[in-house]
């Protein structure tokens, strides 16, 4: 009992850590399409409707 | 022990939820990148107009380029260097500000890359954009 109790307290805590551990790409991608939206699109939209 | 045990598994899944939680939620929202942001945002009204004319293009490696300064009025050569060194600049520091929000600033390599794919993808019809093969229209 004690050693599945260790057992998931490892894993837990090795859950918390590893969303630090790989490169979290697409969250990256999402962010990356609102930034450039938002640097390019204002006044883009504002040219292409003419 | 049976509740020792129950606690632990309700510790345990609380710590995921919260974890999945922190990672949906994280978003690109912090006082230096806004910062960043806005200087872009006021200078793509400028460089706009280049990127249309095809005077500058976008790189593979998430910079900006000035690809064809002969298409520029001398008086404005000077100026277009500036804000090209500028834009690439900031773009540099935003691919910074974002690794620290993971903590991890070696990651700028990485954002980097995801960068400049997805200018690439959201370059505009017309813009001059670099290949494999060299400059191509998009």
């Amino acid at each position: 009992m004690k050693r599945i109790a260790i057992a998931l307290l490892v894993l837990g805590l090795s859950a918390c850590v590893s969303h630090n551990v790989y490169f979290p790409a697409a969250a990256v991608e999402k962010g990356a399409d609102r930034i450039i939206a938002d640097v390019w699109s204002l006044t883009d939209k504002a040219k292409e409707k003419k | 022990m049976k509740t020792f045990f129950a606690r632990l598994l309700t510790l345990f899944l609380l710590s995921g939820a919260l974890n999945a939680y922190a990672v949906s939620e994280r978003e690109f929202n912090t006082p230096g990148i806004n910062v960043v942001k806005a200087r872009m945002q006021a200078r793509h009204g400028q460089l706009q107009a280049y990127y249309n004319s095809g005077a500058v293009g976008l790189n593979l490696d998430g910079t900006i380029e000035l690809r064809d300064e002969a298409s520029v009025p001398l008086v404005f050569r000077r100026k277009l260097a500036a804000l090209v060194d500028a834009e690439n600049q900031d773009r540099e520091t935003l691919y910074g500000e974002i690794s620290n929000v993971y903590a991890h600033p070696e990651w700028r390599v990485e954002v980097r890359e995801v960068f400049a794919k997805r200018w690439l993808k959201h370059a505009h019809r017309g813009w001059w954009i670099m290949s494999d093969r060299g400059w191509i229209q998009k």
